[in-house]
């Protein structure tokens, strides 16, 4: 399999990815570590919480945003990390036994003007479940490798 | 947790300390991010952040553990004096999230929240929307981490 370079991110639809499906155990888990609220805990406190019902940390949301574009296609990207996050939306609750899809769009292509080497892609990245509803909206910027013969 | 009305602009709270150690980095990474250099000291060498480094995601999970917990310590003090809790809603999102330098095995961060806004919700009126820029800083005093987050909290019944 290619290694996708810089040259591969032009701005547009780049893919839809999934689907994911997220189960009561792994939210619990992860809420138990990294966000012990009751409303991603315990059935009863959910139920009375604005979220009427258990749902997921939105970072654990975020976390398998990640792991979905690894798997998608940053596994196979000259990716060198990322700077950050310019906005992350969480529009509505991750439920259990969501079947999560991702669908990646490149916002922006720029080479860098400090690492002549790199450029830097701007991705959107929308999640939604079965429904079509979505769950969150992410924008960030990754580092990604250019093509050797690409930099002058 | 507190009250809308309780908490100031410019309030600092100081929210713990976390070590990153490599086991706990490469455990995350395997799950969430299992990019060579999240993975591998040698791939970490060789990548632009010199080191073993934890998944960005590693270190904002990290962080809202620590805000969890002083939240909860903060509850623990309003029962002790006989108070009401205050119950937090969810987060609307962030904005502006910086990973402004790698964590690398064996680094501790410190958190911090600084509250920057605050405003009544027209929709909800029985809510507050808060922002609070929320920071690391490493072992070497180092600004690692920051993001502007987002909350829904609650405000306190009328004549209470």
């Amino acid at each position: 399999m290619t290694t996708l370079t810089f040259e591969d991110f032009k701005p547009g639809h780049f893919g839809t990815f999934g689907p994911r499906h997220v189960t009561r155990e792994e939210i619990l888990a992860f809420a138990a570590e990294y966000d012990p609220q009751p409303m991603h805990l315990d059935e009863e406190a959910a139920k009375k919480s604005m979220l009427k019902g258990l749902s997921g940390s939105g970072w654990h949301m975020c976390a398998i945003l990640m792991r979905m574009m690894f798997d998608g296609f940053i596994g196979r990207t000259a990716s060198m990390g990322s700077p950050g996050v310019n906005e992350m939306r969480w529009l509505a609750p991750l439920r259990p036994g969501d079947d999560l899809t991702l669908e990646i769009e490149v916002t922006e292509a720029r080479v860098s003007r400090s690492r002549a080497e790199t450029g830097i892609v701007t991705f959107k990245g929308v999640v939604r479940n079965a429904a079509g509803v979505a769950l969150g909206e992410m924008v960030s910027p990754i580092i990604v490798r250019r093509r050797a013969d690409a930099v002058a | 947790m507190r009250f809308f009305e309780d908490i100031e602009i410019g309030a600092r709270r100081e929210l713990g300390s976390f070590t990153f150690t490599a086991e706990a980095i490469k455990k995350f990474a395997a799950q969430f991010d299992p990019q060579a250099f999240h993975l591998d000291e040698e791939a970490g060498r060789r990548s632009l952040f010199g080191g073993l480094a934890a998944s960005g995601w590693h270190v904002g999970s990290v962080c809202m553990k620590l805000l969890v917990a002083d939240g909860q310590r903060l509850a623990k003090e309003a029962v002790a004096r006989g108070e009401e809790i205050a119950v937090w809603g969810p987060s609307p999102g962030f904005r502006e999230l910086r990973w402004i330098r790698p964590v690398l095995a064996g680094d501790t961060v410190s958190f911090s929240s600084l509250v920057e806004t605050k405003r009544t919700s027209d929709k909800r009126p029985e809510w507050g929307i808060l922002q609070a820029r929320n920071t690391g800083t490493n072992q070497r005093g180092e600004l690692v981490y920051s993001f502007l987050a987002t909350a829904f909290v609650p405000r306190r019944k009328a004549g209470a």
